[in-house]
């Protein structure tokens, strides 16, 4: 019998069937964002997803980086991780990799997952592990007082960059989509709390590694960054299709619509890379990609069957 | 380094033995073999299989690899040597020893290579491939010539073996063959168990075709009945059938085996030399074992998912040598910061930078201990052999789990590919500690429960209900509450301090290698033992009065050091790593850059310890440190 690491024997170390959760059983420290920051929109649809999930917060794990967002795990009820600076995605590769049985989120900001820990961001996705990956995507470095970030618009403003960026913002969906392996790719915003909801469940549902962007506003730096977006339905495209993200009094706002096959790989490539419109939706899905901590899945072994084939090792090297 | 004048003159040659017609029989305690072809040739594939064969006959055996940084450089060119020193005994052997006293070289550029590094015994019996002298290729006669200029004058006793021209007779490609025909030969001279030289040949080449493994087989037979009809001589060192049941592996091999009795389940790595060979066999082997290598993207993430599967519940280790190292030291800080426990094993090689990739050093000892930025106390451990390579896997995951804390453990390119006969570990299902403990944790348990005195608190693992918690890396009080005050910064400090404190407590005092008082105390660490205490023992043959002392704790240090170094007259730590010699230009007591154990030593004991370092780029022969021994005696010279 294949059991994965960690094994099903470890669910039910002390929980009752009947227990029950509310959003406020997920709710922990107060958060320290600033007043009118899109981080506040995304802990409360994550909140609400975790409660409409019934997630057992013992089972569940939010690792994160550094930055405003990394402090994310903070805010949760759940087991977490607030490591290193771009590294949020090797432990929680780690984690999912031999505990299996647990429900891991990785929250990123745009440094952390596109700069800093670029290399991982390539490589987790190839890997394709069932994790929950949110880039919370301001376009700006904030706890470090407003530095060009890898994603911020050209022409930005910034310490680093008082005459204004010169390079052009990189594209963390297109670049997503092309790794090999890429299994679900998809982008929000943090002004349509129904919206990033909608995305993280589907991102949730799907089995393997899920990279949802959030764009959203820093108050403090970047408040115009999407102000286009919000003022103007028009500048907001809804990517919909019935294998899609579908939140339909959106559908409502926004009357541009394109009919995208979230399997296209090609039309995801070419529609994220198109200037011009703030898309929003499932670019990309493949649930056939494998799976990492499947693939590595090996039978477990007791301490006696260890030692057994321990001392077949060493007959090997006897003397 | 002058070696081969400080080396014992070759074995005598006894006149031929009764038989008037038969081979003279030398009989000697020990023989140190090396085997040299350029790279690719398969000397170290031939030297593997005669050293394994050797050991598991029962000779006390240590190997070294001699190992050039590229897969294929120019061939016949002296940096393209490529092969293994082999040093036989009747007794268990400890190190490499000195100079090889027999040498099976593939062509004679290679041999210069060995003779140049002072790696060849006066009068030592050479078998070279003959096809160079009467090469079509000029150039390459000239070659031929020249090197038997250099080489003369050394007593060398050359024998010429038609290598290519009797491999031709049994295979297309020679190049691909001859390693076999010389482990024949070896074979023959040596007396080994053919059958047994078999056996490892099948073993090894398991996972080519059956006419593969037949014709290395039919080159083996072909090098012994080669030797049997050439060969006037043959060499004996006696077997001692040792006492207790043994096993014969080198050190990383015993690393990779020691991970996996130690009851962890992940090796997280990136490839590294020398380290990568632990991985190698582990990738073969762990899987049966429930255990998998992940093989990361980088250092950094390899560090990662070990420390991400650590926190999990499953305590994983990574394998690494210097510069991986230095990447990995932020998550190291990481893991001392949050107490995960995380094991690290820093195979090391020459630096700095990319440095001596294949080779050995031991100057990462100060980077290991001090190398994460901010206080960050964690274990540093160094095993001596390749048994203790084995041993410290178990010791240490049961120190990062007891102390929550990261252990990394010290070896080096010497042990990682040296082969040695040790003791077989009597490994009991109580080693392979279950890997996770999901015992209920009460309501409000708190993630970082300090024991006010001695630090020590139980890890809560996710899975538990009742204790979900955030580990952080930001400053943090006993629930893992970030917290800037001062007075919760200084606790965490020292309650994090304060393990060090109660394990070193833990630890016995080393034992003094000879007498416990004297002249002149050697204080060495890692994979040197051997060599120093053989050299050691050649120092009190003569009258010196020296002793000599091994670390296998670094941090902490291990107890009573002061007092031990007190007994002396003076302290000597030897390394191989850099470090300035007195009389340097320019270099005073004042600005004298010292060995890295040493600044240790001196900070700890405020002994004014003194130093030799060398950074040869391969392990510290006997000879060298006797002579060293002699030059740092307090009275002079006797």
């Amino acid at each position: 019998m294949i059991q994965f690491g960690g094994g099903c024997s470890l669910l039910g170390a002390g929980t009752d069937d009947d227990r029950s959760w509310s959003m406020q059983d997920y709710e922990g420290a107060l958060p320290r964002w600033c007043p009118g920051c899109g981080d506040h929109a995304v802990l409360t649809a994550v909140q609400r997803l975790c409660e409409d999930e019934q997630l057992p917060p013992e089972e569940t794990v939010f690792v994160s980086g550094i930055g405003c967002s990394s402090r994310f795990p903070h805010y949760m009820k759940t087991y977490g991780f607030h490591g290193l600076h771009g590294r949020a995605l090797p432990v929680a590769t780690g984690v999912k990799l031999r505990r299996p049985d647990l429900h891991v989120f990785a929250v990123m900001g745009d440094g952390d997952c596109c700069s800093i820990g670029a290399g991982h961001w390539i490589h987790t996705t190839r890997y394709n592990p069932n994790i929950v990956a949110i880039m919370l995507d301001n376009g700006v470095y904030g706890l470090t007082k407003n530095q060009t970030s890898p994603t911020s618009p050209k022409g930005t403003k910034s310490n680093t960059a008082p005459r204004g960026a010169l390079l052009a913002g990189m594209n963390p969906i297109s670049t997503t989509i092309s790794v090999t392996n890429a299994s679900f790719v998809a982008q929000t915003g943090d002004w349509l709390p129904d919206h990033i909801y909608a995305t993280l469940k589907k991102a949730l549902d799907h089995k393997g590694f899920s990279f949802v962007r959030i764009l959203q506003r820093c108050p403090a730096y970047t408040d115009n960054l999407f102000a286009d977006a919000m003022r103007d339905p028009n500048r907001v495209e809804l990517l919909l299709h019935p294998n899609g993200i579908s939140v339909p009094d959106l559908e409502q706002i926004y009357k541009n619509h394109t009919y995208h096959d979230p399997a296209d790989r090609v039309n995801a490539h070419r529609l994220a890379e198109e200037d011009g419109k703030f898309r929003l939706g499932l670019f990309y899905q493949n649930e056939d990609a494998p799976v990492y901590e499947e693939v590595r899945a090996v039978p477990l072994k007791t301490a006696e069957e260890k030692l057994e084939i321990l001392n077949r090792e060493l007959d090997r090297h006897a003397v | 380094m002058t070696p081969s004048s400080t080396t014992k003159a070759p074995a005598k040659k006894k006149k031929a033995a009764r038989k008037p017609k038969g081979p003279k029989v030398i009989k000697v305690p020990e023989h140190t073999v090396e085997i040299v072809s350029d790279a690719g040739e398969g000397a170290q594939r031939c030297a593997q299989i005669f050293g394994r064969v050797s050991a598991k006959m029962g000779n006390g055996t240590w190997t070294v690899e001699i190992i050039p940084a590229e897969i294929q450089p120019p061939a016949r060119t002296p940096p393209s040597a490529s092969g293994n020193r082999i040093r036989l005994g009747t007794k268990p052997v400890t190190n490499w020893g000195d100079a090889a006293n027999l040498v099976m070289a593939f062509n004679e550029q290679v041999l210069l290579h060995r003779h140049r590094l002072g790696a060849l015994a006066d009068g030592c019996t050479i078998l070279i491939e003959s096809m160079w002298e009467t090469h079509e290729d000029e150039d390459i006669r000239k070659e031929w010539a020249t090197a038997m200029e250099e080489l003369d004058g050394h007593n060398y006793k050359f024998v010429k073996v038609p290598m290519e021209e009797q491999c031709l007779t049994l295979v297309e490609n020679p190049r691909r063959g001859k390693n076999m025909f010389v482990l024949g030969i070896l074979s023959y001279i040596y007396s080994r168990d053919v059958e047994r030289a078999r056996h490892q040949i099948a073993h090894d080449f398991r996972k080519k075709s059956k006419e593969v493994v037949d014709a290395n087989v039919a080159l083996l037979d072909l090098g012994y009945k080669w030797a049997e009809e050439h060969l006037d001589f043959r060499i004996e060192v006696p077997i001692e059938k040792p006492t207790k049941p043994m096993v014969v592996m080198n050190g990383n091999q015993a690393i990779a085996i020691g991970g996996i009795a130690s009851g962890m389940e992940l090796c997280s790595m990136y490839p590294i030399t020398p380290a990568t060979s632990a991985s190698h066999y582990l990738s073969d082997i762990f899987e049966d074992y429930g255990g998998i290598v992940h093989q990361a993207e980088d250092e950094i993430a390899a560090v990662g998912v070990a420390i991400g599967a650590s926190y999990a519940g499953k305590v994983a280790f990574t394998i690494t040598s210097g510069p991986g190292l230095a990447l990995k030291s932020e998550f190291l800080g990481l893991a001392v910061m949050t107490e995960m426990p995380l094991v690290v094993v820093d195979v090391q090689r020459g630096g700095p930078s990319t440095g001596l990739p294949t080779k050995v050093e031991q100057a990462d000892l100060l980077a290991t201990i001090f190398g994460q930025p901010g206080d960050a106390p964690h274990v540093v451990m160094a095993p001596a052999t390749m048994e203790e390579c084995f041993l410290c896997m178990t010791t240490a995951r049961r120190i990062a789990e007891a102390f929550r804390t990261v252990v990394i453990v010290l070896t080096d390119a010497n042990l990682a590919t040296g082969v040695q006969p040790f003791p077989r570990p009597a490994v009991t299902a109580d080693w392979i500690a279950h890997p996770l403990d999901l015992s209920p944790v009460s309501e409000g348990a708190l993630p970082y429960d300090w024991d006010a005195k001695t630090g020590l608190s139980k890890r809560i693992i996710p899975g538990q209900p009742g204790g979900m918690y955030t580990v952080t890396g930001l400053a943090h009080d006993e629930n893992s509450k970030v917290a800037y005050q001062p007075d919760i910064n200084q606790r965490g400090h020292e309650m994090r301090s304060r393990k060090m404190a109660v394990l070193q407590q833990t630890l016995q005092p080393p034992k003094v290698y000879g007498p416990d008082k004297g002249d002149l105390l050697v204080v060495g660490w890692g994979s040197t033992q051997g060599a120093i205490e053989e050299a050691v023992d050649r120092a009190r043959d003569e009258g010196l009065s020296v002793s000599s002392l091994h670390l296998r704790f670094l941090s902490p240090l291990e107890p009573g050091l002061k007092e031990i170094f007190k007994r002396f007259k003076k302290v000597l730590t030897i390394e191989i790593g850099y470090s300035d010699d007195k009389d340097a230009p320019f270099v005073t007591d004042d600005n004298r850059r010292r060995g890295q154990l040493t600044w240790l030593l001196r900070a700890h004991t405020l002994v004014d310890v003194d130093c030799w370092g060398r950074v040869p780029g391969e392990p510290l022969r006997p000879a060298a440190i006797h002579e060293t021994i002699r030059g740092f005696m307090p009275n002079g010279d006797k």
